[in-house]
C-alpha cells in the first residue's frame, strides 16, 4: 500500500481513501518518537532536500526530525543560502536542485502555486510544505491525525476555525480536508480577514465568532499577525482579542470537551487566553507531536519506503 | 504598381457593402467597382497582381490602438520590426504603441525614433503614444507641443495610473489645445494590490485579488475630469461591469468619453488562471463571467467603442515564475482578428460592427483619415471567413509567446494586409 502519487501539493487531490491511509501510516509510526531509539533504517540511502524559500522554523524541524527518523539523510537549503538570491530562477534552483539526486523535496515558498512549478519540472516528489496563502496540506493532516485521534472519527464532527482566514493557508487547507472527510467546518473572523466567495471553499461563514464556536467539537484559532493592522484589517489587537480571541468564557457554548487547536506560533492573550491554550482539551502541543509522525509518513509513503520497511 | 483585388465583399460600414473589385493604383483606391460594371480605372491585364477575394471580406485595414513594442529598452521581448510583423499577421495596417518602453517614450527623440524605425521597414504604420507625464512618474507633464510635432498621436501613462487628479485635469486642459487624445489606464492602486480577480478562484488559489472597484473608480473619476475640462478621455482595456455601466451612462449625458477592450476580456474569464497559468495573468485581471458578458454587451450596443490588443510581449523570463512574480500581460496581435470573429459567429457582433471596432472607430478616435473609398489611402484588409487554422504562438512573428490562446482552432482570419497600396502580408 501506498499513495500513486509522485507529490503531495494540496489536499484537494488526495482522496478520502489516500487520506485515510497517510493518516493509518502516521499512527502507525507514532510509536517510533517514544522508543529509547527514535530511529528506523527505512528510509537509509534516501535524501530529502528541504528546499526553504520562506523562513519555518517550526515546520523545517518538524520535516527534518521525521527524516532522520527515518535515517534519510535530510539537507536544508534556505533562500539565503540557495542562489536564487542571485537572480537564478525557481525552475533553475529546481534544476539544480535535482542534479543532487534527492528522492524528495520539501519546499516552503511565500508564492502560491510554485511548488507546482516545481512538481512539473521535476522527476523527484515535491511536498508541499506551506506555498503563500494557498494550502498547506501536511498541517492540515497532522490536525486531521489530531482530531481523529481524540474523536475517533471525523464523519460529522463540527469544526470552527476563527480568525485571518484571508490569509491562511492552514485554514485552506484544513477547510478541504476537515469537509472531504465528512465533517462540518464553520469559518469566522472579521468580514476584513473573510475573502471573498470563502463560502465556496464547501465551509459555512460567519463574522460572529458566537455562532461560529456554538456546539462545535472542535475549535482551531488562527495566529493573527500584527503587520495586518497596518493594511486595516482590524483597529487594534485589544479590539480584536476582545471581538475574536478565545477564552474560557467564550468557550462554555461549544461542546464541553471541544478540542482546543492552533498551528503556532501563538499570540497569547490576543488570539487565545493562556488558561485556554494550557487548558485540559488544548492539544496544541499533540498537533507538534504528531506533524512529525504525519510527515514521516508522508516521506515514507512518497519515497517508496514501503519495500524495505521493518517495523511492520 | 497596380493591383486589383477581386470578388470580396466589400465592407465599410454605413458607406458600401456588396461583391466588388477594388483597384489599386500605386497608394491609393483607384477604384472600387460592382462586378456588372463596366468601366473599371484600369484593364485588369494591365495589373501586375490581382489578388482573389472569393469568400472574404475587404475591409478599411483594421487599426490596433494599443500595442507594447518594447523597443527601445526591451528588444528582447519584442522590437518594432517584429512587433509591426505580428500585426502585419494579425490584418492590423497601423498600431499605436504604449510610451512605457526604456527610456520612456516623453521626448521628441523617443517619439522620432520609433516613427523613424518604423517607416524604414516600410509597413504597418506605427502611432506613437507619448506620456501624459516626464517618465510616467506622475509629477509633471510631458512637452506635449514638441511631441506632436515629433508625430506623437495621443498621450497616456499606460501601465500606470495617473494619480495625482490635479496632473490629470491639467494634462487634459493642456493637450486640448494641442490635439493629442488622452488615454486612461483607469486603476486605483491602494485597490489594486493583487495579482488576479479578485473572488473565489482567487480565494481558492490562495492569491491576493484586484476588485473591480479598483478599476472602476478611476473610470468614473476620468468621466468627471472629461466633463470638467469638456476634453475627450479615451478609456484603456475595460475589463468590469462597473466600468461599462459608469462609460454608458456617460455617454448618455453627452460626456466626451470613448472605451477599448481587449480580446482576452471578452473571451476568457478568471478561472483561466486556475492551474497557476501565467499566460492568464495581466492588469486589469480576466475577471467573472458576469463581467465577461457586459463587455460583450457593450461592445454590442456601443458602449464601448474599440477592440484594442494591449499586446504586451514578455520574455519566459518574466512568466516561468511564480505566478504573484510573473509580469502581467498577453500577446494579441495575431489573434484579435480571429477571436473578434468568434463574437460574430456568437450572433454578439455581426460582422460590420466588427470593423466599425476594430478600424473605423479607432481610426476616428485617433483623428486619421480611414475609409475604403476611391482616391483614399489604400490600407486595406483582406479577411478569410472559411478558413480554419490552429493558431500556434512558437510559429507567431511576435518575439514572445505569451499567450493564453496557444493551440486554440479558429475559423477566419486575415489573407491579406496592404498598407499604402503595398502588400504586407498574405497567406
Ligand atoms: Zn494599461
Amino acid at each position: 500500500m501506498g499513495l500513486l502519487k509522485k507529490d503531495l501539493l494540496d489536499i484537494d487531490s488526495l482522496s478520502v481513501d489516500e487520506i485515510q491511509t497517510i493518516l493509518d501510516t502516521a499512527d502507525g509510526l507514532k510509536e517510533i518518537s517514544s522508543r529509547p531509539i527514535k530511529k528506523v533504517p527505512t528510509l537509509r540511502g534516501k535524501t530529502v532536500i528541504l528546499f526553504f524559500h520562506e523562513p519555518s522554523t517550526r515546520t523545517r524541524m518538524s520535516f527534518d526530525i521525521a527524516a532522520k527518523r527515518l535515517s534519510a539523510d535530510s539537507i536544508a537549503i534556505t533562500a539565503n543560502t540557495s542562489s536564487m538570491v542571485k537572480g537564478e530562477t525557481l525552475i533553475d534552483t529546481a534544476k539544480n536542485l535535482e542534479a543532487m539526486a534527492p528522492d524528495i523535496i520539501v519546499m516552503r515558498h511565500s508564492s502560491a502555486g510554485a511548488p507546482y512549478l516545481l512538481a512539473k519540472a521535476l522527476n523527484a516528489g515535491v511536498i508541499n510544505a506551506g506555498d503563500g496563502m494557498h494550502a498547506h496540506p501536511t498541517q492540515a493532516l497532522l490536525d486531521m491525525m489530531t482530531v481523529r485521534e481524540a474523536k475517533g472519527d471525523l464523519a460529522g464532527l463540527r469544526i470552527a476555525i476563527i480568525g485571518d482566514i484571508a490569509h491562511s493557508r492552514v485554514a485552506r487547507s484544513n477547510v478541504a480536508g476537515f469537509t472531504k472527510m465528512g465533517a462540518e467546518v464553520r469559518l469566522a473572523g472579521p468580514p476584513t480577514m473573510i475573502p471573498q466567495g470563502a463560502d465556496k471553499l464547501g465551509a459555512h461563514v460567519t463574522y460572529d465568532m458566537a455562532e461560529a464556536i456554538a456546539d462545535v467539537d472542535v475549535v482551531m484559532m488562527l495566529r493573527v499577525q500584527k503587520e495586518r493592522q497596518r493594511s486595516f484589517l482590524f483597529p487594534s489587537e485589544r479590539e480584536y482579542a476582545a471581538r475574536y480571541g478565545l477564552n474560557r468564557h467564550r468557550l462554555k457554548t461549544a461542546k464541553k470537551d471541544a478540542l482546543i487547536m492552533h498551528p503556532g506560533p501563538m499570540n497569547r492573550g490576543v488570539e487565545i487566553s493562556p488558561d485556554v491554550a494550557d487548558g485540559p482539551y488544548s492539544v496544541i502541543l499533540d498537533q507538534v507531536a504528531n506533524g512529525v509522525a504525519l510527515r514521516m509518513a508522508l516521506l515514507y509513503l512518497l519515497a517508496g519506503g514501503v519495500r524495505n520497511a521493518d517495523h511492520h | 504598381m497596380r493591383i486589383i483585388i477581386k470578388g470580396g465583399r466589400v465592407l465599410n460600414p454605413g458607406e458600401l457593402d456588396g461583391l466588388m473589385d477594388v483597384y489599386i493604383q500605386d497608394d491609393v483606391i483607384a477604384g472600387i467597382v460592382e462586378n456588372a460594371d463596366a468601366t473599371p480605372p484600369f484593364e485588369a491585364d494591365s495589373a501586375d497582381r490581382i489578388i482573389s477575394a472569393d469568400g472574404c471580406i475587404v475591409s478599411p485595414g483594421l487599426i490596433d490602438m494599443h500595442v507594447h513594442l518594447r523597443e527601445p529598452g526591451e528588444e528582447y521581448k519584442e522590437t518594432i520590426k517584429t512587433g509591426i510583423q505580428a500585426a502585419a499577421a494579425g490584418g492590423f495596417t497601423g498600431i499605436c504603441c504604449m510610451p512605457n518602453t526604456l527610456p520612456v517614450n516623453d521626448s521628441k527623440e523617443v517619439t522620432r525614433y520609433i516613427i523613424g524605425q518604423a517607416k524604414a521597414l516600410a509597413s504597418v504604420r506605427v502611432f506613437p503614444i507619448a506620456a501624459v507625464s516626464r517618465g510616467l512618474a506622475g509629477d509633471s507633464l510631458s512637452e506635449y507641443g514638441e511631441l506632436k510635432e515629433a508625430g506623437a498621436m495621443g498621450i497616456t501613462d499606460d501601465g500606470k495610473p495617473v494619480k495625482n487628479s490635479q496632473l490629470m485635469r491639467r494634462a487634459l486642459e493642456y493637450s486640448k489645445s494641442i490635439g493629442l487624445r488622452m488615454i486612461s489606464h483607469s486603476e486605483e492602486l491602494a485597490l489594486a494590490n493583487g495579482v488576479m480577480n479578485e473572488g473565489p478562484t482567487a480565494t481558492r488559489l490562495g492569491l491576493s485579488g484586484i476588485p473591480n472597484a479598483a478599476e472602476s473608480i478611476m473610470v468614473m473619476r476620468e468621466i468627471a475630469l472629461a466633463e470638467l475640462t469638456n476634453t475627450p478621455v479615451h478609456i484603456a482595456h475595460v475589463s468590469t461591469r462597473e466600468s461599462v455601466r459608469a462609460i454608458r451612462a456617460a455617454k448618455a449625458e453627452g460626456i466626451p468619453v470613448t472605451a477599448e477592450t481587449a480580446p482576452h476580456y471578452f473571451t476568457l474569464t478568471d478561472q483561466a488562471v486556475a492551474e497557476y497559468d501565467t499566460h492568464a495573468k495581466m492588469n486589469p485581471p480576466l475577471r467573472s463571467p458576469e463581467d465577461r458578458e457586459a463587455v460583450c454587451e457593450a461592445l454590442t450596443d456601443g458602449t464601448l467603442d474599440v477592440i484594442a490588443t494591449d499586446h504586451a510581449p514578455h520574455s519566459d523570463l518574466e512568466k516561468q515564475v511564480p505566478f504573484d512574480e510573473a509580469a502581467n500581460g498577453v500577446i494579441g496581435l495575431e489573434t484579435s482578428l480571429s477571436l473578434g470573429l468568434r463574437l460574430v459567429d456568437a450572433g454578439v457582433l455581426t460582422i460590420s460592427r466588427l470593423i466599425e471596432i476594430m478600424a473605423l472607430n479607432p481610426a476616428r478616435i485617433l483623428g486619421l483619415g480611414s475609409g475604403l473609398r476611391v482616391g483614399g489611402k489604400a490600407d486595406l484588409t483582406v479577411i478569410d471567413l472559411s478558413v480554419n487554422y490552429q493558431y500556434r504562438a512558437a510559429n507567431g512573428f511576435s518575439k514572445s509567446r505569451n499567450t493564453p490562446f496557444d493551440g486554440w482552432e479558429f475559423q477566419g482570419r486575415a489573407k491579406c494586409t496592404l498598407v499604402s497600396g503595398r502588400i504586407v502580408h498574405e497567406i
